[in-house]
């Protein structure tokens, strides 16, 4: 079937099945590998993108059932070269070791941004816990989401 | 009580940017110190490149049948729905594979395993045939298509059954084989501690299980195979953390000559040990390629993932200790029963079939120590090291820090305080242990009163005392540990015959920037920044001037790889000490440039200069323009600026810490909070405090993990109970507390930077810590253990005084 949606900004139109969940539509018909995933029961979060502008765990939704929303990955969290202060921070905070579940950490702490600008450790804590990081220990993506929030306004050069 | 004074030689405070609050603004150092990560800038773009990111012109996919059950005979298996599928290419089953003589493959530990079932499956998830199809998807319809015919056997799902006369034998397939042994092992002196323990006023034990876990990275395993038949090269994309040991093994194994073999190890989403094994579904992929003609991918799912590829522990141990009635502790002695699962497929040095266990003395001053390890065959998953372990020095660790509370809490003594007693005095090392180790350096009562002090430990203990008055249920636990890491001097040990010495090579290029390639591949702990720091601390050249290289056979030195925490002691001697050849050739080059003897040249970072006169002198930039170019080169000194060099290293490292965790126990509930954490490690020599204390936090996850809810469980019939995350827990930022590290500094003598490894300190401390604290809050109720994982049920259970679900 065809599928539309918008993804990064910008208008996308594909053949998929319709059994075919968001996650592998965007990771491989659109070749967008960002987005990764680690397990077979919704429970991991390293597939989280932004559908209209929500979290959402995109190995739990069909592609057909995106079809025209807006989605967000994290190739689209940089701005014309511009990191994200997200991004910012968890280069500054270590925030991230082997990766892998940083793409979907970091679209989380946006979203939480875009409706909390200065969340406390607690409300960090709370919005990335349907999220595993196996590497970090989680006290480095505090820090690094909280360093986001204090430098909300700064251009950060890519 | 404890007092606590000021500790005697100077340590660490907490926080790493409050030890060097210049750190953040500080632009790049040229050496160690706090550092941004070179690979940051990919994976924040989402550019890492992972396994599953890579896609080859043509490639096709694979999925493995695996069993449903856990012991069966192997009756049919009917492949032909699936093959007639449109979509598929090949079905590959045991049968296809014995003609190749890759029916069975060799294992780590001089067993074989099998890659697809042929007469028998032995464990739940077992692989038994293989599909090749167009895509994923196309690829898990046709393994519904395959059906298979079993005569399902009693399994053995307890080890401590397993030798039982009559018991079903697994490996029939085992020449002569009429029971499930598989190895005895001893370490220490068995008459000499009885002997002490004959004589002890106070002797405790106790039955202590390690469970089984996974250590489940967030990217699961998986592999790109692509055969090449024209020049018969194979090029082998795996999530290895050893590629260099997999290409050997492939080469024995499937009978590709070697130099025919390259295997690529891209980024890796987390490895913790998981990663360090052969598993059988790389094996089909090899085949699948071979096959068809085309490259085959195949990554597991989270499930296949926690069900067949390595767990780690599965210890089930009995600790005594012996013990003057004022705490001195005299001897330690344990026997274990070590479950292997259906295949021997530990990946241990040769010698120590128990890996390193026998460092169960633990940081203790002790007059003699026994141990006896025998292992078994059950119907459960091979693997056995993995998940961060330093080959089994978690299980010692923990028996011994377990075993000293029960200790405490037979003699009424601070568990602090017992630990200072018996420690390891500094001016007793190097340390003879009683089972054959040489502790290489240790400041242990530093690191204690350090920890002690951040924990604020007076304080808590009297927060305890007032919330006991008042029914509340609060815990504080203590452990201390000695690690036994980066194997190690090659004549002592080996994985399959391969010698565990790796190799490095720094090479300057004519415009002074360098590439240092390495035998070891990262997971996540920041290679590319720590070694180019190495090199940089060395040459002076900065570490965005070096690039790191590894992960690819075809690029890099031979060496045995990442795990045991072996990459900082083993490769970073390498790289520091070729860092150092380069620079003694960079000196012989710059005494031909400044027309000086090279006795007269003095070295400041990055530059040779004439002694008495500064001014003159060459960096390492102009000695290497020079080194490539047409300056005529004194006798014995070729051109270009590189070395290359194996290190072997002398003994391993031990690196130690002293770790506090605070808990509140919900009374109605058996819910366990950890409120608090406090850990101090000593890794030696410092590279990059960032990293370290990252390595820190994600080990203390770990513990959590496993103390409280990490478990491979099986039923009785042999299904595994922990086959998905939704049964497999993992901690989230719920469930761990915000961490508060410290460090003190003991650099190990033996190694070239004085470096000790860090990666898997806090995954083998913290579980006691954790443990204890449960235990000592549960102490008025007269509990002396629970075992892991502390479910609510079983702390609740421990409460009321029943017996605690097993584990
Ligand atoms: S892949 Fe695990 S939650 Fe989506
Ligand atoms: S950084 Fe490895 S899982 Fe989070």
């Amino acid at each position: 079937m065809q599928i539309a949606m918008t993804v990064n900004g910008e208008q996308v139109t594909r053949d998929a099945e319709p059994r075919v969940l968001l996650v592998h539509f965007i990771r491989e018909v659109l070749g967008l590998t960002g987005t990764h995933t680690g397990c077979d029961t919704s429970n991991c979060g390293v597939c989280v993108v932004l559908m209209d502008g929500k979290p959402v765990k995109s190995c739990t939704v069909l592609a057909a059932m995106a079809a025209g929303h807006d989605v967000r990955t994290v190739e689209g969290l940089a701005k014309n070269g511009t990191l994200d202060p997200v991004q910012q921070g968890f280069m500054e905070e270590h925030g991230l070791q082997c990766g892998f579940c940083t793409p979907g950490m970091m679209l989380t702490a946006r979203a939480l941004l875009d409706s909390n600008p200065h969340p406390d450790d607690h409300q960090i804590r709370e919005a990335i816990s349907g999220q595993i990081c196996r590497c970090t220990g989680y006290a480095t993506i505090v820090r690094s989401v909280h360093w986001a929030a204090n430098h909300a306004a700064e251009e950060v050069p890519g | 009580m404890t007092t606590l004074d000021e500790p005697p030689v100077p340590a660490g405070p907490v926080d790493e940017r409050e030890r060097n609050p210049a750190a953040a603004a500080e632009d790049r150092p040229i050496g160690f110190g706090r550092l941004q990560r070179k690979e940051d800038p990919r994976f924040v773009r989402g550019k890492g490149h992972y396994l599953d990111d890579i896609t080859l012109p043509g490639m096709l996919h694979g999925a493995v049948l695996r069993s449903p059950v856990a012991h069966a005979r192997l009756v049919s298996i009917d492949t032909t729905a699936a093959a007639a599928h449109p979509k598929v290419r090949a079905v590959i089953t045991g049968k296809d594979l014995e003609p190749l003589n890759l029916a069975w493959a060799p294992t780590l530990s001089a067993d074989v395993q099998a890659v697809l079932a042929t007469d028998k499956v032995r464990f739940q998830g077992q692989e038994v045939a293989f599909v090749v199809a167009e895509d994923r998807y196309a690829a898990r319809d046709a393994l519904e298509l395959i059906k298979v015919e079993y005569d399902v056997l009693p399994p053995v799902m307890d080890a401590r059954k397993a030798l039982d006369p009559g018991m079903p034998v697994i490996r029939d397939d085992l020449e002569g084989r009429t029971d499930n042994h598989i190895f005895d092992w001893e370490a220490g002196d068995s008459a000499a501690t009885d002997a002490v323990f004959a004589r002890a006023d106070v002797v405790v034990s106790q039955d202590v299980v390690y469970p089984r876990v996974h250590p489940a990275p967030m990217e699961t395993c998986g592999a790109i195979a692509d055969y090449d038949p024209i020049d018969g090269k194979l090029t082998l994309y795996e999530t290895t953390q050893a590629p260099h040991a997999h290409r050997t093994l492939y080469a024995l194994v499937a009978g590709i000559p070697e130099h025919k073999i390259r295997v690529i190890s891209p980024d890796i989403g987390g490895g913790f040990g998981n990663k360090v094994g052969i598993y059988p579904g790389y094996v089909c992929a090899v085949v699948g390629s071979i096959v068809t003609g085309k490259p085959v991918k195949w990554v597991e799912d989270r499930s296949e993932n926690l069900m067949s590829t390595s767990f780690a522990r599965d210890y089930l141990m009995r600790g005594e200790v012996a013990a003057t009635s004022d705490g001195r502790i005299l001897a330690v002695r344990t026997t274990v029963i070590a479950d292997h699962g259906a295949f021997n497929a530990t990946a241990q040095p040769t010698k120590y079939p128990a890996g390193f266990f026998h460092i169960f003395t633990g940081s203790y001053d002790l007059e003699a120590a026994h141990c006896k390890v025998t292992g078994v065959y059950t119907n459960k998953a091979p693997g056995g090291v993995a998940y961060a372990c330093s080959f089994r020095v978690t299980e010692a660790v923990y028996l011994v820090e377990r075993m000293v509370d029960v200790l405490a809490q037979k003699l009424a003594m601070d568990p602090a305080e017992l630990r200072l007693k018996n420690f390891i005095r500094p001016e007793q090392f190097p340390y003879q242990n009683k089972t054959g180790w040489e502790y290489d350096s240790g400041e242990y009562e530093t690191a204690m009163r350090l920890s002690m002090k951040i924990a604020g430990y007076d304080e808590l203990r009297r927060e305890q005392a007032d919330k006991r008055a008042r029914g509340e249920l609060m815990g504080i636990g203590v452990s201390f540990f000695t690690e036994t890491v980066g194997a190690g001097p090659r004549r002592h040990m080996d994985i399959v015959g391969l010698g565990m010495a790796d190799g490095a090579e720094v090479r300057v290029h004519p415009t002074g920037k360098a590439v240092v390639r390495l035998s070891v591949q990262s997971q996540g702990q920041g290679h590319e920044t720590t070694f180019a720091q190495i090199v940089a601390e060395e040459l002076g050249i900065p570490p965005e001037s070096i690039e790191v290289v590894h992960g690819d056979t075809d690029q890099t030195p031979f060496g045995l790889g990442t795990y045991g925490s072996r990459s900082t002691p083993v490769s970073g001697g390498a790289v520091a000490l070729a860092s150092r050849k380069v620079r003694d050739k960079a000196r012989m080059i710059a005494s031909v440039m400044l027309e000086a003897r090279p006795d007269d040249l003095e070295w400041e970072k990055g530059r040779w200069f004439v002694r008495g006169d500064p001014e003159q002198g060459k960096t390492i930039s102009e000695i290497a323009l020079g080194a490539h170019g047409t300056l005529e080169l004194p006798e014995g000194v070729d051109g270009n600026l590189d070395a290359e060099v194996t290190y072997d290293p002398p003994n391993l490292t031990f690196p130690f810490g002293a770790y506090i965790c605070v808990v509140d126990i919900d009374p109605g509930t058996g819910v366990v909070k950890v409120r608090r954490f406090i850990a101090v490690d000593d890794c030696g020599t410092r590279i990059n405090p960032m990293i370290i204390e990252g390595q820190v936090h994600g080990g203390l996850t770990d513990g959590v993990g496993m103390a409280l809810m990490e478990f491979i469980g099986f039923d009785e019939d042999g299904n595994c109970l922990g086959g998905s995350f939704m049964d497999y827990l993992i901690p989230t930022s719920m469930e761990v507390p915000d961490w508060e590290t410290g460090y003190t500094v003991t650099p190990s003598p033996h190694h070239p930077i004085g470096a000790k490894g860090i990666g898997e300190s806090a995954t083998v401390g913290s579980p006691p810590a954790i443990v204890n604290a449960i235990v000592d809050a549960l102490q008025p109720m007269g509990v002396v253990h629970v075992d892991m994982p502390c479910t609510p049920a079983r702390v609740w259970a421990a409460m009321q005084g029943r017996a605690q679900p097993p584990v």
